[in-house]
């Protein structure tokens, strides 16, 4: 089991660990009623930007592309998931096998557009790469915006720009967002959605597509020169990261009465990306402790009344200053080194 | 090492969170918890400030009287419906009982899902549309509707210029305005009114010289604007400058227009909108509500602040009657309030002898128009 | 007529947006890093000015001036405590400061003016000018005059005085340009400085033809330039002046003939095709990657 002896699946299996343990400990709390409503309400929303900043990961750290519409696929994701449970509600009883069926038509939508996307963004480098990912984003939020979907025993009607002429009752009515008719998301199933998606991604990362991914990010023209497919492996990381962000945007969505276009924007592509870049590119666990801290950071500044974004401001800019600060670098290194010569001696003691 | 720290942090912040549970719903004998939620950071600020301060205005003055006393809790939303459930889940950690919110509509759809869970009472003082109160026995808007508002201004069009040709200019982004817009144009329809234009913007829109321009030479004489006031200004100064003047027409969105810091109002001369409150109103509780409104927060109040401060008093007048004391449980709270608020009549700055029915109230929207730069009833 | 009503209102929106683009573009093509918090020093300078007007009662030009000042000072601090110590960290680290810088300002904004639109006094005194039934309102002269003038005033810059050029060493090889003796921190606070000041400019400007002015006011211009600077070649003046009134063309266009809802939709689409095409932006130089 060579798996077991690298350094990197040691990490992984510990940040797996660490979340089930995690995981567990807050889903019995939960269930025994011993956490605060703030903290109960934001589980679903915790675990759907844990999964929204790992995907983004996979674009950002290891492919090393800036995308800035990542939001866009958590979008399509939200929709067709309401659209998918909307539908075949009737037809399937049982809520869990809805829920994993919505996930999985919302997760495949976004891979779809996922790969339409990547054909033109993938070509482009850099900054140029970066800004067309912000015009997709922003394409999708306003053709979703103007599109109108309506349910009645014929089956489904869609229009565009106005749904007065169609039959039925609306599921999405354009700019007034989507209804949803089910409250399907619950911890449970946000927990077992970021185990899964966890895996996945560490499974990509750590196989013959991961690396040269990695090879890509790190010297494109040498990765090329050896004979990769830059543009086939791209795509792969591309699309599963959108399918990824989709199954998060149906989490998200299963979790509210009612979604909205516009909440899928530029700013919210930019928080998933200050979650990313603040956990360390590259790094899971990184991405998942920041997606827990900074997805719960505003709540907890709420005593701080009119001074609650400023200081969530402040702290950002202080926690980005300090990470790149060198004398702070070397502390981490001197820390890390105390930490790791404390356990060795125990080892060495226990010998 | 630092995603160690980080770890702990989060471990540290999670037992706060635990200590903030333990505190029990109910209030001391006395004292009633509302909770408010509005936008009061972000693009939609300008109109939870507004509600805010008129809640908080009202809080003071019923405080001041002795008897039930009031602490409110206001919680920002950032106009976004995630925050907005956030903020109801914090504010019922505090334990609020009873709650003012959300301003905007689709943070209140949101909310008011939740709030008919728990049983809590809930009075919008501006979200809406009707998903607002459908389905949700225990949520209610003082605000007119925007079906509401939607056929009363078709109608009002229809009678008073049947001849004219008609321009709309719609927020497409906006449930509000697009809900006001929908009911509009079937009832125009139905009116056989002669829709010449139709324009659409969204929130971020500046530049409305094409909207104006399609308007201006479909030769629209009236321009229907449900918008708020805000864009609307844009929209004045830009037919302005193009030399256009078709008898505009807003609805309640409308009102705060004449006190925007700066605006010259001459720009807003003839525009009629249809507003349950006018700050410039002669009757003495309009005037004494702006009085202290000006000298609390150095501004002319608009009607979103005069709904923040119509809810807290008719929640104050409603709480009264049912006979209850502060320390009654939410859900017995609501149960009574739905009781008392089907049945009561209330008068405030935005309506006199307002009744509800199923959530939604019955009040007729009036219409205005500015004359030098006030507001003169239309006849 | 109504082709030419739109095509000028184009060219208006198009050159605050060529001038905000600037800003970007300068402080990209030096410090190589994408500056997120302009849109925001739009936002200052706007309301520094209308405080002015407003409250001391200065007339609109020296309100104008007093703006640039802050701004300037404003964009130099920002440069100097939030970005220079970042100057060796990862681009994305930068990225997500300017992010932070951003919130910072809106916020900042919010507590001192409050959330109440403020309506912009035009600074323009200059009336329309009418022809047939063509309107070309006083701001859109001035400001198609203005992005004209600056836009001579920074091309002579560059390439005639000292700092100009150092400032186009410093842009193209960093560490010979410190090897030739360029300060090179000094050259990116000017920068940075001449930066902020035309965001003052471009916020005056925006303000005085769309006169709406709330803290969040700069984010969307901010960003539709920043699109503008990418479409043009960010790092190229030229370019950026081509993407910017391009960019505002497109917009009045697609919203007038194509559709209105889908307005947003349509310029960004544009923008896709214009880079599938020309990767590099319209204008931008092609940099050859060495091994």
């Amino acid at each position: 089991m060579r798996l077991w002896k690298s350094k990197t699946s040691r990490q992984n299996i510990i940040t797996l660990a660490s979340v089930v343990v995690v995981f567990t400990v807050v889903f019995f709390l939960n269930q025994g009623r011993m956490l605060s409503r703030s903290l109960s309400g934001q589980l679903v929303p915790i675990c759907v930007y844990i999964i929204m900043a790992l995907s983004l990961n996979l674009t950002v750290g290891i492919l090393g592309e800036l995308s800035l519409g990542h939001a866009g696929f958590m979008s399509i994701g939200a929709f067709s998931g309401v659209l998918a449970v909307t539908s075949l509600g009737q037809y399937i009883g049982n809520p869990i096998l809805l829920m994993i069926v919505a996930i999985l038509i919302g997760g495949v939508m976004a891979a779809i557009f996922g790969f339409l996307i990547g054909i033109p963004v993938l070509r482009l480098r850099g900054d140029y790469l970066a800004i067309v990912t912000l015009a997709f984003g922003e394409i999708i939020k306003n053709v979703l915006n103007c599109l109108y979907v309506t349910i009645d025993a014929d089956g489904l009607h869609v229009a565009m720009f106005s749904g007065a002429k169609l039959p039925g009752e609306f599921i999405i009515n354009g700019p007034q967002g989507a209804k949803v008719s089910q409250h399907l998301s619950n911890f449970g199933t946000g927990f077992v959605l970021v185990i899964v998606v966890m895996l996945i991604i560490m499974n990509f990362v750590h196989s013959k597509e991961g690396r040269a991914i990695k090879a890509i990010r790190d010297n494109p023209i040498a990765a090329e020169s050896v004979g990769l497919n830059i543009t086939s492996y791209k795509m792969r990381a591309f699309v599963i990261s959108a399918a990824m962000a989709g199954m998060a945007g149906v989490l998200f969505a299963m979790n509210y009465s009612a979604i909205e276009a516009k909440k899928f924007n530029f700013n919210t592509s930019i928080s998933v990306l200050v979650m990313v870049v603040l956990g360390g590119m590259g790094s899971l666990r990184g991405s998942i402790v920041a997606a827990i801290v900074l997805t719960v950071l505003p709540e907890l500044l709420r005593g701080f009344d009119d001074y609650r974004m400023l200081i969530y401001a402040i702290v950002l800019i202080l926690v980005m200053l300090l990470n790149s600060n060198p004398r702070f670098q070397q502390f981490k290194i001197t820390a890390k080194k105390k930490v790791t010569a404390m356990f060795r001696k125990k080892e060495a003691a226990k010998k | 090492m630092k995603k160690v720290v980080s770890l702990v942090l989060v471990l540290v912040l999670m037992a706060s969170l635990f200590a903030a549970c333990t505190k029990s719903g109910s209030a001391e004998s006395g004292t009633l918890k509302l909770g408010f939620i509005g936008p009061l950071t972000g693009g939609a600020a300008v109109y939870g400030n507004a509600a805010k301060n008129g809640a908080e205005l009202a809080v003071k003055e019923i405080n001041a009287k002795g008897g039930l006393q009031i602490e409110l809790n206001s919680q920002d939303d950032e106009h976004d419906a995630e925050k907005s459930v956030n903020a109801y889940n914090n504010l019922m950690d505090w334990g609020m009982q009873v709650l003012v919110g959300s301003v905007t509509t689709t943070p209140c759809i949101a909310v008011a899902a939740e709030c008919y869970k728990d049983r809590t009472f809930a009075l919008t003082p501006s979200a809406s549309s009707p998903a607002v109160t459908k389905d949700n026995d225990n949520v209610y808007q003082l605000c007119f509707n925007d079906p509401n508002q939607g056929r009363a201004s078709a109608q009002y069009i229809a009678e008073k210029f049947p001849e004219a040709k008609v321009a709309i200019i719609y927020n497409n982004g906006d449930a509000y305005s697009s809900g006001i817009y929908d009911t509009f144009v079937a009832e125009a329809e139905a009116l056989n009114v002669n829709v010449v234009s139709t324009s659409t913007c969204t929130d971020d829109t500046s530049d409305f010289s094409v909207q104006v321009a399609d308007a201006q030479n479909a030769g629209a004489d009236v321009c229907f604007l449900p918008i708020y006031y805000t864009p609307a200004s844009l929209i004045l100064n830009q037919a302005n400058s193009v030399g256009y003047a078709p008898i505009f027409f807003g609805v309640d969105g409308m009102d705060g227009i004449l006190t925007l810091e700066g605006f010259d109002t001459s720009l807003a001369e003839g525009v009629m909108l249809l507003t349950p409150f006018a700050a410039d109103a002669d009757d003495a509780a309009t005037k004494s509500f702006v009085a202290a409104f000006q000298a609390a927060y150095g501004e002319i109040p608009n009607q979103f602040a005069a709904d923040g401060y119509d809810c807290v008093y008719a929640i104050y007048e409603a709480f009264n009657k049912t006979g209850l004391d502060a320390g009654a449980s939410t859900p017995d709270i609501c149960e009574a309030l739905i009781k008392q608020f089907s049945t009561m009549s209330f008068s405030g700055l935005t309506g006199a002898n307002m009744t509800w029915t199923d959530g939604m109230v019955d009040k007729a929207p009036a219409a205005v128009v500015i004359k030098d730069g006030v507001y003169v009833a239309a006849d | 007529m109504a082709f030419l009503s739109n095509f000028i209102n184009g060219l208006s929106l198009g050159s605050i947006y060529a001038i905000i683009a600037l800003g970007y573009t300068m402080v990209y093509g030096i410090a190589k890093m994408l500056n997120f918090a302009h849109g925001d020093v739009i936002m200052v300078g706007a309301y520094v000015s209308f405080v002015s007007i407003y409250s001391l009662g200065t007339p609109p030009i020296l309100a104008l001036l007093i703006s640039m000042c802050v701004c300037t000072i404003l964009g130099v601090v920002i440069e100097r405590l939030a970005y220079r110590p970042l100057r060796s960290a990862a681009s994305l680290a930068v990225l997500i400061t300017a992010i932070g810088v951003s919130y910072l300002l809106q916020n900042v904004a919010l507590l001192i003016w409050t959330s109440n639109t403020k309506v912009f006094p035009s600074i323009v005194s200059i009336g329309s000018l009418r022809i047939g039934s063509l309107t070309v309102t006083g701001e859109t002269i001035v400001s198609i005059i203005t992005c004209i003038v600056i836009m001579i005033g920074l091309t002579t810059f560059t390439a005639k005085t000292k700092t100009g050029k150092a400032m186009r060493a410093v842009s193209e090889n960093r560490q010979a340009a410190e090897l030739m003796g360029i300060s090179v921190n000094r050259t990116i606070s000017v920068t940075f400085a001449i930066g902020s000041a035309l965001a003052a400019v471009a916020g005056v400007l925006y303000c005085s033809m769309y006169p709406v002015l709330v803290p969040t006011t700069g984010s969307i211009p901010g960003i539709k330039a920043f699109t503008a600077a990418v479409l043009g070649g960010i790092g190229s003046i030229p370019g950026t002046l081509v993407g910017g009134l391009l960019l505002g063309i497109i917009e009045i266009f697609g919203r007038a003939y194509i559709s209105q809802d889908l307005s947003d939709a349509i310029v960004f689409a544009v923008l896709i095709i214009i880079l599938l095409v020309k990767p590099n932006g319209l204008l931008g130089k092609k940099v050859t990657e060495k091994v």
